[in-house]
């Protein structure tokens, strides 16, 4: 089997993610009922909408779980229908569990998640630093961290296999002020160093200011697109 | 990376996940060696016990190996983490290779332990009878603990990773399992009691049954590393 590009070379000069009439289907349900969408690389776009929106099922998508049934959607410049093997490397989903390993400490989670990709070591404990779990939490297990900081492992693991588009899924729920606070600053730092993020929540207000843009989505359709700031 | 590589990544990671809760130190292997004792007290006739040991070790084996794997994929599912291999596009044959290797790691270790619990309780020992005494003995026996080790392996990690995704996976896997598994007990046991020499066996009996173990275990590694990924993406 040929190796997938590597994420570095997954770079383009036109929009990161690209919906053009999007239909996906869960079971007989249509759960995106044609969806437009064009985010750009750096963007935070807050994805908000009520229960059943949808706004999960566009995450999903975009990380190449689901398929398309019908439209255009291409991610890195790889077409979701055709190449969703390759999109994948390139894509973080942080869902509501965080995808670490409990018994593991922070530092080999990062590290075994980082090792999938080649990472060096320099680039593991920098994924850690740049988290701000390299220091007194690198040895903890993870099932001993608050769910703010596993939050943060979590985020860190992507920087370690080098995501370049990170989904994210209510990404502040079961957090702490104090979590909360971090996470953004997190989300903002990553964002400036070019990350691309897409963040479903209800926290309209937290994830607002966080957010460059923001677009709704009701009933499968992304129905209006807020305002760039 | 490629994929032998990856698996060898998902393999020592499995291994380092055990090394660190020790569920297999402090519950398969007790489990295992409770299943030997009971099996000694309920058949405490020497003469029945030294006829049905090797199918007795095999069976204890398939019970823990279903242990083994419920506990393989429960550190994949706790958080998340095999969906977060799937989204990260880690090729689904090393996932396959990786957990399979690791639980083929972990049925050495216990076959082993039950081999020694069944010299202690049973009486049992190697054929020592032939012109080369016991070294053909235990070169079949050998060979008979990797081959089924393998078939074993690849099998539980494939149900392991289909069960995984239901619910009510800890009723399904055994309900999979068992059945499918159900050549290596017996091939596994005729090969252990040819090197054994129960009820006048000899070595020589014993390598058509390995012949059996190996087309098994290669048969599930290839079929099972192919099917790994559409399986775990339903």
């Amino acid at each position: 089997m040929s190796p997938a590009p590597s994420p570095s070379s997954a770079t383009v000069d036109g929009p990161v993610i690209v919906l053009d009439d999007v239909v996906a289907v869960l079971g007989q349900f249509p759960a995106l009922a044609g969806a437009f969408l064009t985010v750009e690389r750096g963007e935070i776009v807050l994805l908000r909408g009520p229960n059943g929106a949808g706004k999960t099922t566009l995450l999903r998508l975009c990380a190449g779980l689901l398929p398309v049934e019908r439209g255009t959607a291409t991610i890195l410049g790889f077409d979701l229908s055709t190449q969703r093997e390759l999109v994948r490397p390139h894509v973080g989903l942080l869902g509501h569990q965080n995808g670490l390993y409990l018994d593991l400490s922070v530092r080999e989670n990062v590290n075994f998640w980082g090792r999938t990709v080649g990472a060096s070591t320099d680039e593991i404990h920098a994924a850690m630093a740049r988290m701000g779990v390299a220091e007194r939490l690198a040895d903890i297990p993870c099932r001993k961290l608050s769910a703010g900081q596993k939050r943060r492992t979590s985020l860190a693991c992507l920087v370690a296999r080098r995501a370049q588009v990170w989904l994210l899924d209510e990404p502040h729920a079961g957090l702490d002020a104090t979590g909360r606070d971090e996470l953004d600053a997190t989300l903002a730092q990553a964002a400036g160093s070019g990350a691309t993020i897409l963040v479903a929540s209800h926290e309209l207000e937290r994830a607002g200011n966080l957010a460059t843009r923001s677009v709704e989505v009701i009933a499968g359709q992304v129905t209006a697109l807020g305002d760039k700031k | 990376m490629s994929t032998w590589k990856v698996a060898c990544l998902i393999a020592a990671k499995d291994l380092r996940v055990e090394r660190r809760s020790k569920i297999v130190t402090n519950q398969v292997l007790p489990f295992a060696g409770i299943t030997m004792v009971s099996f000694a007290f309920a058949l405490d006739k020497q003469n029945v016990l030294d006829t049905v040991a090797p199918g007795l070790i095999w069976l204890a084996t398939t019970f823990s190996l279903l242990i083994l794997v419920q506990r393989s994929f429960s550190i994949e599912t706790d958080d998340g983490a095999l969906d977060a291999m799937r989204v990260a596009g880690i090729d689904a044959r090393a996932i396959f290779l990786g957990k399979a290797m690791a639980l083929a790691v972990q049925l050495l270790v216990l076959e082993i332990l039950l081999l020694f619990a069944a010299v202690v309780f049973y009486g049992e020992s190697i054929q020592s009878s032939g012109a080369q005494g016991p070294v053909l003995a235990v070169v079949l026996l050998v060979t008979t603990l990797v081959s089924a080790t393998c078939g074993l392996a690849a099998v539980g990690t494939l149900y392991g990773g289909l069960a995984a995704g239901f619910k009510g996976s800890e009723t399904l896997l055994p309900l999979l399992t068992l059945p499918a598994v159900a050549p290596v007990l017996i091939g596994a046991t005729k090969a252990v009691e040819s090197a054994v020499g129960t009820a006048g066996a000899v070595v020589s009996e014993g390598w058509q049954w390995v012949g059996l173990l190996a087309v098994f275990a290669v048969a599930f590694g290839i079929g099972g590393a192919l099917a790994f990924g559409p399986l775990i993406d339903e």
